[in-house]
């Protein structure tokens, strides 16, 4: 088989995996006892958590520059999408409305902080991060305050969604909209740019390359990927209030997607696996997690920038080498 | 208009301690492009280490100061510097950014692991007297504060100014490539940055604890303080950083009784988004040629 045929035969089984997860297929005759509510809801989590890194990957990974902001642009997805389903709007325009505002609020903030010097958006992100928090947790005739508000999960074309099953299928869908969308920019003459800004930003710009629009829109997309995170967000806890959108969710947003491997399609996927799992893991040592996942930052950093992304890679590709390498393959290999 | 002056000189005495933290961060920046995510944490540590030095071992408190510096000189220095600044400083700004954040993240809740999240009191060096000068009421510990925080700075200055040790490291700063052909050894002096970094933060620490208690969760409002500081006066000026420590103290100071104490926090973001829009180059900084 060729490798795209592999490729897509691993998409397409991944894509059943991922719809028939939380099934029960013992009636199948397969031994698989399906997820309890608990597994999907963990389940539906990372699928949210992973598209907030995919906004934090397009930053971070292809456009090379640090967000320190992508939990703030949950909240403002997360408290735009419950106040408009309150109000009554129907949860397709208000999931539209958190991406569209995210995304103004993206450029708004990246287009005068890259006029100056790259990391100038990263001390700006930092800065808008607690600001939201802040209006989050005080302006509380708007968003409840700390003591927060509760969110009504939507009722697509009269069909109910407060199953869990229900709610993570609908949350897959969307996951797969949006992983589809990157794709295309990504792989598109204009995503393209991205990647050839980060490679080389003096010789992308000499190139034509608009560096500073590119920079700018990288962001407010990434931006708006967090906003529509948030909308998927707050249905699927149906209760929010300001924690989950503080300085410190936002650093493990952009440490997860470096740890899953920053500037691979699958990294951040991989990042939020490890994010949402980890606590679930180490629930015994509660209070050693942050600790663990740093270290664990730390020595990625050092060892293996590329994340586990880059490391499996990296593996793979010596057990090839390794195995089947004939001389023509290694000539090849060496002249690129 | 005496209120005024009282709250400025308190914010005087806090942004002194912003303004150490901020020389710090600027001059890490200057010798080795590291931007150290870290610095509000490095503030926080030292007064943990005093702490301990005075619980654990019965310590009298000078003393424990004298360890708390010598401790965070090596860790915040010299360990910060060999375990995670060496190894990354070659692959560019990006990763060493990311892990200075999780060395962040690392020191606050290890310190919430270690001490337990409850704000500790902390002894102050200086009486907590109020005196009256010329109408103004302002209190010992702040004047004490501020002369400390000064006579550190005036020997850093002095430092770097006057002597032989001080001009090598200016000159790595400035041009590391000539300073080495002048036979400067500039893997060194980067290190006495480090020291002096370490060395910065533990005195700011122990100046700022008695005010702040000493807590895991101190590192955020500091190091936000040091980055505005460091903005605001010019990234690549250690005058600037003292400038813009002191006035972001005041600032501070007054927008907590003048602004709603809701937003106190914001007030300084405002400013340095002010600044980065209409003068990013810092109140006093110079221009830095764009790399890109």
């Amino acid at each position: 088989m060729t490798r795209r045929a592999w490729t897509l035969l691993i998409l397409a089984l991944a894509a059943i995996a991922l719809v028939l997860g939380p099934l029960d297929l013992t009636d199948f005759g397969i031994p698989y006892a399906g997820l309890k509510r608990y597994g999907i809801y963990i389940l539906t989590l990372w699928l949210v958590t992973a598209v907030a890194a995919m906004g934090v990957n397009l930053i971070v990974g292809y456009a090379g520059q640090e967000t320190l902001a992508q939990a703030a642009f949950l909240g403002i997805g997360a408290y735009a999408t419950a106040l408009m389903t309150k109000a009554g709007y129907p949860f397709g325009v208000a999931f539209a409305a958190s991406g569209v505002v995210s995304f103004v609020v993206g450029i708004l903030l990246a287009f005068p902080a890259l006029r100056v010097q790259k990391h100038y958006l990263a001390f700006v992100t930092l800065a808008f991060a607690i600001f939201v928090w802040l209006v989050i947790r005080n302006e509380e005739w708007l968003t409840g305050g700390v003591s927060g508000m509760d969110v009504r999960r939507p009722s697509p074309l009269g069909l109910s969604l407060r199953p869990a099953l229900y709610f993570y299928w609908f949350t897959l869908a969307i996951t797969a909209v949006l992983v589809i969308a990157m794709w295309w920019l990504l792989r598109s003459p204009w995503g393209r740019a991205f990647t050839a800004l980060r490679e080389n930003p003096i010789r992308a710009e000499s190139l034509g390359v608009d560096v500073r629009m590119y920079t700018v829109l990288a962001f407010a997309i990434g931006s708006a990927y967090g906003g529509f995170a948030g909308a998927l967000y707050a249905p699927l806890v149906e209760f929010i209030d300001p924690a989950p959108f503080s300085l410190a969710p936002s650093f493990l947003l952009l440490l997860m997607v470096v740890i899953g491997g920053a500037g691979s399609f699958l990294g951040p996927f991989v990042g939020a696996a490890v994010a949402v799992l980890l606590p679930e893991w180490l629930r015994f040592a509660e209070s050693y997690y942050l600790v663990i996942y740093a270290v664990l930052v730390i020595v990625m950093m050092a060892f293996c920038p590329t994340g586990i992304v880059g490391l499996a890679q990296r593996l793979l590709r010596s057990r090839r080498r390794n195995g089947v390498e004939d001389g023509t393959v290694a000539l090849t290999r060496a002249k690129q | 208009m005496t209120d005024v002056l009282q709250l400025v000189v308190a914010g005087l005495a806090t942004g002194a301690i912003y303004a150490l933290a901020a020389i710090g961060f600027t001059l890490l920046w200057q010798t080795s492009q590291t931007i150290n995510f870290a610095q509000g944490e490095f503030v926080m540590l030292p007064a943990f280490f005093a702490l301990a030095a005075m619980h654990w071992w019965g310590a009298p408190f000078g003393l424990a100061a004298l360890l708390a510096i010598a401790a965070s000189m090596l860790l915040l220095g010299v360990v910060f510097k060999a375990v995670i600044v060496d190894p990354l400083i070659r692959r560019g700004v990006l990763p060493l950014v990311i892990s200075t954040i999780a060395v962040a993240l690392l020191l606050k809740d290890g310190t919430k692991i270690v001490y337990s999240a409850e704000a500790q009191p902390f002894p102050s060096v200086f009486p907590d007297k109020l005196v009256s000068i010329a109408g103004i009421t302002v209190s010992l510990a702040q004047i004490g504060v501020l002369a400390a925080a000064a006579a550190t700075i005036a020997t850093l200055q002095w430092f770097l100014g006057q002597t032989r040790l001080g001009r090598q490291m200016q000159a790595t700063a400035q041009n590391p490539t000539v300073a080495r052909i002048l036979g400067v050894n500039v893997d060194r002096m980067i290190l006495y940055t480090f020291l002096i970094n370490a060395a910065l933060a533990a005195i700011a620490s122990l100046l700022v604890s008695p005010i702040y208690l000493a807590k895991f969760s101190n590192g955020e409002h500091l190091g936000l303080a040091a980055f505005v500081a460091a903005i605001v006066g010019g990234f690549n000026q250690v005058r600037g950083a003292i400038a813009g420590g002191l006035l972001v103290g005041v600032i501070d100071n007054l927008a907590a009784t003048y602004v709603s104490t809701a937003y106190r926090q914001a007030v300084p973001l405002v400013l340095l988004v002010l600044i980065i829009l209409f003068r990013p180059q810092g109140l006093l900084g110079r221009r830095e040629e764009r790399v890109i």
